[in-house]
């Protein structure tokens, strides 16, 4: 395969904090991973384990302590000028989980959505600005008489769709999405996963889907990560690990999905996963092939034991 | 005390009738809970699931008696049974004042937690002044031994560091331990009912999947009985002995999970059940319901659901349907049950999953990769 066919190439990315003195957080601690252009990349792991971090890093509202993130085959994660970064992720948008927290109450949805086009001069004349608005909120399944009206009018699902059309207006080539269903109720979830799909085949969209509904995630991507503590611990397509999962944290985490079925759920166990007392050393471990698709981060040994 | 009352597993103990609740807005007047009934039972976990603005939490806010000052009652009761003094006692919540709520009812009797912890909790405080609080005024401990038992109670739900979280502030805490705190502080007076409003949608699956055990737990040791509002159908099936299906202020379909997830009869809980992908769900496309609950200002005429009903009869549109009996526990209000009313099946995707779930049903315990 090659190179132009992914749009992100991720190579040993550290993302450390220093909260104090004392301490370092490890968010990212030496994660590597491809995406395709025109996939989904699910990124998934419990709290803490870095999804958002790296969000951020790729979109350039962190910088990454090190490694290497080339975006179209151009490297994004060095030191560098805002305008360079902010040339160079123009292509990249971000859609946040709480809908009416990442929207100003007190701007008109016109002026919300057409903020990226306003900070980077996109059109002639205010009747140009208005067209663009109208036809992306028409894209999304809002009507154009929505323009203008203020955030808090709308419900769960419609200001999510107003993040979407702020997005897409941008025409980019990669969005990273994080937990931006996950504060909806099931119905709306639909419509909003359906609505970036359809997105996504009409403009060979690229997602990095990140959320804690696994059984969403599963549903949206074509490849999965699982992340735990700042690790890339298994990597594959969505039946590699939902099929046949290897790592004990993936494995452990799977099990954690409620399953809507009384009778199997009543009964479920979830699998317990203890880093600190399995013996497993993530700073030990290496990429280990499966398949062509399908990698997991561990030792020869522990690659041995798991796989028999 | 020798004679002292016990209330046995399957009495009531909580009785919503006939609840109907309006709130006055600018626009006019929003009818939010239109004729709501529910029993809870002792020992009892009981779901109430539906769309975002369907009125779960109104619902559940009226028991707790911290309804917004705009909120207007047409009508019902709110009757809750407990053990005062050893002896029986049903009283109308309703009646009660915010003030003899607060002081006979809430936290000692019924406690709750909310979605977002940091709402429960006061940024101010330490865990440990917020945990001892309750227990000072409740039951009547003195400093010493309320401090002393509210490290237990974070031992109980699993905090490691006891002694060190109760010194801390909240922000000093990840979400998953937040809502551990919360619940220990709900359940630190030993209630009768435990209320949890969507108390993991913010929270990861693992940390998720532990704080439901542990509410499980608390709940079998203790012997409470809960509602759980949640629109996550896979929470509800681990958790809930009942299910009520609630849409546009009224509870449309309600039976036992088992009823609910295998022979659901309400159009509206057969979306609900669809909306969802489960981990086997392979369609191009997600089920989404169409169009939107119909505007509670202005008056519902017939089913509210109609509109939005591929199965809706001419009825539908004049005339609300009772609720028909399925079972001695399943009930729904909808035509289709009408004796005169076309059969309709079940809708195919949904057959095709209720085969899957049976047959996962009938395989051997442990058998997850069955795919
Ligand atoms: N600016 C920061 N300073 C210090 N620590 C940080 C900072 N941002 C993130 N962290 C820490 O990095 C780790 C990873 O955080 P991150 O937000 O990426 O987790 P996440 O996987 O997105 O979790 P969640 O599912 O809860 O959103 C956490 O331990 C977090 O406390
Ligand atoms: N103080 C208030 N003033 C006016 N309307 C209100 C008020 N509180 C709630 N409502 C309305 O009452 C209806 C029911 O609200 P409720 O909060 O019970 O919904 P819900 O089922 O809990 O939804 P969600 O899943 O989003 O939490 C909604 O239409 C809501 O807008
Ligand atoms: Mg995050
Ligand atoms: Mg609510």
């Amino acid at each position: 395969m090659s190179d132009q066919d992914y749009i992100l190439q991720v190579k040993d990315l550290k993302q450390y904090f220093y909260p104090d003195r004392k301490h370092v957080v490890k968010a990212v601690d030496g994660v590597s991973f491809n995406v395709r252009r025109g996939t989904t990349f699910g990124l998934v792991g419990e709290s803490g384990s870095g999804k958002s971090t790296i969000g951020k890093d790729l979109i350039r509202l962190n910088d990454p302590t090190s490694g290497s993130i080339l975006f179209n085959g151009e490297e994004i994660a060095g030191k560098m000028r805002r305008e360079r970064i902010k040339n160079l992720t123009s292509k990249m948008q971000m859609i946040f989980q709480d809908p009416m927290a990442s929207l100003n109450p007190k701007k008109k949805v016109i002026d919300i959505v057409a903020e990226g086009l306003d900070a980077n001069h996109l059109y002639s004349s205010r009747e140009e600005r208005t067209e663009k608005v109208c036809r992306m909120l028409e894209t999304v399944g809002l009507s154009r008489e929505f323009a203008n009206r203020y955030p808090h009018m709308f419900s769960g699902g419609q200001r999510q769709r107003i993040g979407i059309a702020r997005a897409i207006i941008m025409d980019p080539d990669l969005i990273i999405a994080d937990e931006c269903i996950s504060a909806l109720d099931v119905s709306i979830q639909a419509q909003v996963v359906n609505l970036m799909k359809d997105l996504q085949d009409a403009r060979k969209l690229t997602y990095v889907f990140i959320a804690h509904d696994l059984s969403m995630v599963k549903y949206i991507s074509d490849y999965i990560g699982v992340l735990h503590l700042g690790h890339m611990v298994e990597m594959g397509t969505k039946d590699d690990i939902f099929d046949h999962p290897i790592h004990p944290y993936t494995k452990s985490l799977l099990s954690a999905i409620p399953e809507p079925n009384p009778e199997t759920e009543r009964v479920r166990k979830v699998q317990g996963y203890d880093y600190f007392t399995s013996g497993i050393d993530y700073d030990q471990g290496t990429e280990h092939f499966l398949n062509e698709t399908h990698s997991v981060l561990c030792t020869d040994e522990e690659f041995a034991r798991w796989t028999i | 005390m020798e004679n002292e009352y016990v209330i046995q597993n399957g009495e009531p103990i909580l009785e919503i009738k006939d609840l109907s609740v309006s709130f006055d807005t600018t626009r006019g007047r929003l009818n939010a809970i239109r004729g709501v009934n529910l029993t809870l039972h002792k020992g009892e976990t009981v779901a109430i699931v539906g769309e975002s603005g369907s009125g779960k939490s109104v619902t559940v806010k009226n028991v707790m008696g911290i309804a917004s000052s705009n909120q207007v009652v047409n009508s019902g009761e709110i009757l809750y049974t407990y053990v005062d003094n050893g002896e029986k006692k049903t009283v109308d919540l309703l009646k009660y004042t915010k003030k003899k709520l607060i002081r006979e009812i809430n936290g000692k009797h019924i406690a709750m937690v909310f979605q977002d912890p940091m709402t429960a909790l006061n940024p101010l405080f330490t865990i440990g002044y917020q945990l001892s609080e309750g227990l000072m005024l409740h039951k009547k401990m003195s400093k010493k031994e309320a401090w002393a038992r509210s490290a237990e109670l974070l031992e109980e739900v699993g905090i490691t560091d006891p002694e060190l979280c109760l010194k801390r502030y909240p922000h000093q805490l990840s979400g998953g331990m937040r809502q551990r705190v919360v619940i220990a502080i709900a359940v630190s007076c030993d209630p009768d009912i435990l209320i949890c409003d969507e108390p993991t949608t913010a929270l990861d699956v693992t940390i998720q999947a532990k704080i439901l055990e542990l509410i499980q737990e608390m709940q079998r040791k203790k012997n409470i009985s809960v509602i759980y509002i949640t629109h996550d159908l896979g929470v509800v099936a681990k958790v809930a002995d009942f299910v009520c299906v609630m849409y546009a202020g009224k509870i449309v379909e309600r039976g036992t999970a088992q009823e609910i997830y295998f022979n659901a009869r309400h159009p509206y809980t057969w979306g609900l059940l669809l909306s969802m992908p489960d981990l086997s769900t392979k369609d191009d496309r997600l089920y989404t319901i169409p169009g939107s609950p119909p505007n509670l200002l202005h008056e519902v005429k017939g089913d509210a659901f109609a509109a939005r009903n591929a199965y809706a009869l001419e009825i539908d549109f004049e005339e609300e349907p009772p609720m028909f009996r399925l079972s001695d526990t399943h009930e729904v209000a909808s035509w289709l049950e009408h004796p005169d009313a076309p059969k309709v099946d079940v809708p195919e995707e949904l057959q095709r999953r209720l085969e899957h779930m049976r047959s996962k049903s009938r395989a051997p315990e442990g058998g997850n990769a069955d795919e």
